[in-house]
């Protein structure tokens, strides 16, 4: 990365243009900074507030075959209990035998207690722009904003959680599909973007702690909440790779990654994004 | 900038030690081969060879794209030996068509299939060009008045359809996506792109 960084700097000062370079950068940024005091002034402005309450009542609502509620279900806390399970995850469930995120893990609660089959559960999962979030990411809206002050103290010290740490970051320095890109070539540097959206340096604590923990978040752009997983999903369109499945091993690798990067840091979630 | 390059590779080759040792313990690569082929089941069977990694995307990946020496010049002559040259030997064509497929990033996403438009090469996503457009990336170094600065020189337009044909060629482990030789753009399209860079007629050098 140094390299490169240095072949910029060196060509950055021969550039008559980078006055007006800054100038449009500044636009963008002076633009989202608009609505980030819009929040500051009033918290409750943020359009994801609607979905985490809509989240609410559906977790309190009877669904499914089972026509049950997800009330019993154990987000790592005890059965029922919300408030800050959200901080903790990804972790290790010895139920499933296997390490999950918020998403995943209603994914198999709303399989297990619910009966909904996971066919049915990973079959466009995500919304397209202008859709309101699908149920499940409404009610992890609702799940993260009930850990809203916290910060992550995912430990991720038991072995599978270890194994599954290692798996995140190996595959986030992968390489692969046509463009030849890994999610480091967008996130492991400061100051880069593609063209001029920035491109946060998420393999290094300082920024991962600065932007982790505003998912899920309410695009601007496309006007509806997006979370982790359909973050993920999107990341990977732009890498010009398949459909990623919710749920994967690899999202929630990936996932568990990109928390640990940014232990520590405050959950502000839901967030607003560009 | 050739000057730069080279005090840029002495460096590297003294830093090979530590690029070495910084190679990640790397976790067991049947098991991400196997959980990035599970992640993504609903792949049609022309999309497979995506989720496996070429020798090359393996070496790139294990060293953080900081190859030692040895490594890095396996990879240059592997990808210089992938590069197709244009039959009439003209590097360059129409800047202005360069132009539109510079801005483009249409291809290959699951959503540009069926394919209603060309692909494009999606420079300006990491690239500064023309001193018109103001959206542009910055993942690649600013190549306003690129042209310009190297004399419109003959081998140097060589050299820039090198670079997008495969840009490991001359730089192993580069970010830039080898375009050529993963058939993103075909060789007409890219004596285009060459033509923005270089021609003294295009934006990029005025
Ligand atoms: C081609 C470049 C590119 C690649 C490769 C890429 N991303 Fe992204 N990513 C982006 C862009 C651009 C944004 C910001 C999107 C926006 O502003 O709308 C982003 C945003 C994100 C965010 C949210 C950051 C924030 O500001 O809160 C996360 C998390 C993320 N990406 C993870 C990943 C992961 C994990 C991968 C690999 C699977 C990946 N990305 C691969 C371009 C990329
Ligand atoms: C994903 C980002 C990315 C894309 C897309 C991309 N490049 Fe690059 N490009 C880079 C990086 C990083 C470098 C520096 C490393 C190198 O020389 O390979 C670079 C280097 C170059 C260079 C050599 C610069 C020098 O220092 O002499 C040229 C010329 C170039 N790119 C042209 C293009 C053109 C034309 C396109 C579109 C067809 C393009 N690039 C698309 C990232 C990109």
């Amino acid at each position: 990365m140094k390299r490169r960084y240095l072949m910029f700097a060196v060509l950055g000062c021969a550039l008559v243009g980078a006055a007006s370079l800054a100038t449009a950068q500044d636009t963008t940024e002076k633009a989202l900074e608009k609505y980030r005091q819009m929040l500051r002034d009033d918290p409750w402005s943020n359009p994801a507030l609607l979905d985490a309450d809509r989240g609410e009542v559906l977790w309190k609502t009877a669904a499914g075959p089972n026509k049950a509620t997800l009330e019993k279900c154990d987000l790592g806390k005890g059965p029922g209990v919300v408030d800050g399970a959200f901080a903790e995850l990804p972790r290790y469930f010895a139920d499933a035998n296997r390490v999950m995120d918020v998403e995943t893990r209603l994914m198999w609660c709303m399989e297990k207690l619910q009966g909904i089959p996971r066919a049915e559960l990973i079959n466009r999962p995500f919304p397209g722009g202008g859709q309101p979030v699908k149920n499940l990411g409404a009610i992890a809206t609702y799940i993260s904003s009930k850990s809203n002050g916290k910060t992550f103290a995912a430990r991720m010290e038991r072995p599978q959680e270890k194994e599954v740490l290692a798996l995140g970051k190996e595959l986030f320095h992968r390489r692969q599909g046509p463009f030849d890109f890994s999610c480091a070539s967008c996130h492991a540097d400061a100051g880069k973007r593609i063209r001029l959206q920035g491109l946060p340096f998420l393999g290094q604590p300082a920024e991962a702690k600065k932007v982790i923990g505003e998912w899920p978040a309410y695009r601007v752009s496309s006007t509806h909440v997006m979370t982790m997983q359909h973050r993920l999903f999107d990341c990977f369109w732009q890498m010009r790779m398949p459909q990623m499945e919710m749920g994967s091993d690899a999202s929630v690798a990936l996932i568990a990654y990109l928390v640990k990067n940014a232990e520590g840091g405050k959950i502000d979630a839901p967030g607003l994004k560009r | 900038m050739r000057k730069i390059f080279i005090s840029i590779a002495a460096v590297l080759i003294a830093g090979t030690a530590v690029s070495t040792a910084q190679q990640k313990p790397a976790v067991d690569r049947a098991k991400a081969d196997a959980a990035v082929k599970s992640a993504f089941p609903s792949a049609p069977a022309d999309w497979q060879p995506r989720l496996v990694q070429d020798e090359t995307m393996k070496q790139c990946s294990a060293h953080d794209n900081l190859p030692p020496k040895a490594v890095g010049e396996a990879i240059q002559k592997r990808e210089r030996a992938t590069i197709e040259y244009p039959a009439d030997g003209q590097f360059m064509g129409d800047w202005k068509r360069g132009e539109r497929i510079a801005q483009s990033g249409y291809g290959l996403r699951f959503t540009d299939y069926p394919p209603r438009n060309p692909n494009g090469g999606n420079c300006y996503a990491c690239h500064q060009l023309t001193k018109a457009e103001l959206s542009f990336g910055t993942v690649g170094p600013s190549l306003l008045n690129y042209g310009g600065i190297r004399k419109f020189g003959a081998a140097e337009t060589k050299a820039v359809y090198e670079k997008i044909y495969n840009a490991h060629a001359s730089y192993p482990c580069s970010l830039m996506p080898r375009l050529g030789s993963n058939k993103v753009l075909t060789i007409e399209q890219i004596k285009d792109v060459v033509a923005l860079v270089m021609s003294p007629d295009s934006p990029v050098n005025k």
